[in-house]
């Protein structure tokens, strides 16, 4: 059965993309049939991250319409056979996305891929509301700050009431959270919430802490997903956090502060 | 035949709607709801409409538009009590039997056989960012966490097994008694019948603590658990 995951968060900016891009480069990397779909129209940046900008012929909006079908605009991922990417319109907004379209989209996609992935737009408006819909599970992309876990809880709040399975009385969507940009030291200092205070006030399992990294920021510009990166902490992470969605234990890494070696210490970063 | 075959004596329970009650427009929701919630125990159900503090309905004319709104909530208006003789000359008239004032007064009697008393509402859930819990006419049960931005509201009191980090407001229609009860206060904002202190002004002795809050002298007082 094909399973429908929404990435979101309420808030902007925190890492829906990134982790989106990363979690579908996943899911193919351990051998899942994955496609991950743009539902920020008219910001279009899921395929600047995959690195398929260029390629982009037809979109989401243009399927929803009937102008093309699904196989015409599908993007298939030069690194990996098992990963597709389903980009957006630049020149729409929010409100192309028409329900009764995206449901025929989705079920078509069902038919085709193990896992749908959806990059939210943040907010709680239409777009936002649309990305979550059609979801079986979540992933709530929250950074350790009060104004993020806050947006967080009110995402989780709107999946467990205006999502079709909230609206069907069908088991409700299964939630995971992802605490991202992760930075142990500036935990420690007390500038941002520790990981324990985070799960408490959100009383959602933890399925993942990305740390803050400097790779991320490389690998969007050069269109990578950051899974791909073997050497990043980040793409590391988010490796894990993969594998405890398929079910896997893995300990919690990049938590701590590390210690800074000798050298590190001596020079400073480099 | 006898009479006695053709006339019999039943008893029957029938439920007795105060007229003064009905000017109020909540009254007439909330009733609304109760037959909404149990549609076939009212379904043409008889009512008999209780004058007891009513000056008007003194024409058969008000009786008919009575029987209509009553009509409309699925009631049969059968008759009146506690009125008064040119209220009960309109009534006959209307075709309304008089019914005996029940003991106690009526009054009693009457809030007794009101639609039943709401169930005590119970949320075992998180209360998330966003989301605002109404328990109306009854007390409210929480054993989750409560999030800032979400916020409680209930015509009784709140209890919150858990931490308490929004808003909650107990006796929100007024009653002075109400209480508040929460494992862990780290409340935005508290309120009884009104009287509110927000985040700031809540001792910080008492954070993150077992409380309970009362109105005491028309005071919010806050104690340990
Ligand atoms: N773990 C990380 N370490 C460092 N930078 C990160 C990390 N995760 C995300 N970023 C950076 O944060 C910025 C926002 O990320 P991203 O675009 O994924 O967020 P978003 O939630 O999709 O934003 P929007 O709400 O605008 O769609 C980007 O510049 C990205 O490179
Ligand atoms: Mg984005």
């Amino acid at each position: 059965m094909a399973k429908v995951i929404v990435v979101t968060s309420g808030k902007g900016g925190v890492g829906k993309t990134t982790t989106s891009a990363a979690f579908a480069a996943g899911l193919a990397l351990r051998g899942h049939k994955t496609v991950v779909i743009d539902f920020d129209v008219g910001l279009r940046n899921l395929d600047l991250v995959m690195g398929c900008e260029r390629r982009v012929v037809f979109d989401f909006i243009n399927v929803i319409n009937g102008d093309a079908n699904l196989n015409q605009a599908l993007i298939k991922d030069k690194r990996h056979d098992n990963l597709f990417i389903f980009p957006t319109s630049q020149t729409r907004d929010k409100n192309a996305l028409k329900r009764e379209g995206v449901e025929r989209v989705m079920e078509e996609l069902k038919q085709q891929f193990e896992y749908i992935i959806c990059d939210s737009p943040a907010g709680i408006e239409h777009g936002a509301i649309t990305a979550l819909y059609f979801a079986d599970s979540a992933i709530i992309v929250t950074n350790p700050e009060v104004s993020s876990v806050r947006d967080s809880d009110r995402i989780i709040g709107i999946l467990a009431s205006k999502s079709r399975r909230a609206e069907r009385n069908e088991p409700a969507v299964d939630v995971h959270l992802l605490l991202t940009r992760y930075d142990p030291v500036r935990v420690a200092k007390g500038e941002m919430l520790a990981v324990d205070d985070v799960k408490e006030i959100l009383s959602i399992p933890l399925l993942g802490v990305i740390p803050e990294s400097e790779s991320v920021l490389r690998a969007s510009n050069t269109g990578t997903p950051v899974v791909f990166d073997e050497e990043s902490p980040a793409g590391r992470a988010y490796l894990d956090a993969v594998a405890r969605f398929l079910g896997e234990q893995r300990e919690m890494r990049f938590v701590t502060p590390q210690r800074r070696s000798f050298f590190r210490a001596l020079f400073g970063r480099v | 035949m006898a009479a006695g075959n053709v006339v019999q004596g039943a008893l029957f329970t029938v439920m007795v709607v105060r007229a003064a009650s009905l000017r109020d427009d909540a009254f007439e929701h909330e009733l609304a709801r109760q037959i909404a919630r149990s549609p076939r125990f009212f379904q043409n159900a008889p009512v008999v409409l209780d004058l007891r503090g009513v000056e008007n309905l003194t024409e058969a004319s008000e009786f008919e538009t009575v029987k209509g709104k009553l009509r409309e909530l699925t009631l049969t208006l059968v008759g009146v009590q506690n009125a008064q003789p040119a209220q009960l000359e309109a009534a006959t008239e209307a075709g309304l039997a008089s019914f005996a004032p029940t003991s106690g007064g009526g009054q009693a009697r009457a809030e007794r056989n009101t639609p039943p008393l709401p169930k005590t509402r119970l949320v075992t859930e998180p209360v998330r960012s966003g989301t605002q819990i109404y328990a109306r006419g009854s007390d409210l049960i929480v054993t989750a966490a409560v999030s800032p931005g979400a916020e409680l509201v209930a015509d009784g009191n709140i209890h919150v097994y858990g931490a308490l980090r929004g808003r909650a407001l107990a006796g929100a229609s007024g009653d002075t008694a109400a209480r508040i009860f929460c494992t862990r206060l780290e409340a935005e904002l508290v309120s009884i019948a009104g009287r509110y202190l927000v985040s700031e002004q809540l001792p910080p002795g008492m954070q993150s603590t077992p409380v309970q809050i009362a109105l005491v002298d028309d005071q919010l007082t806050i104690t340990r658990n």
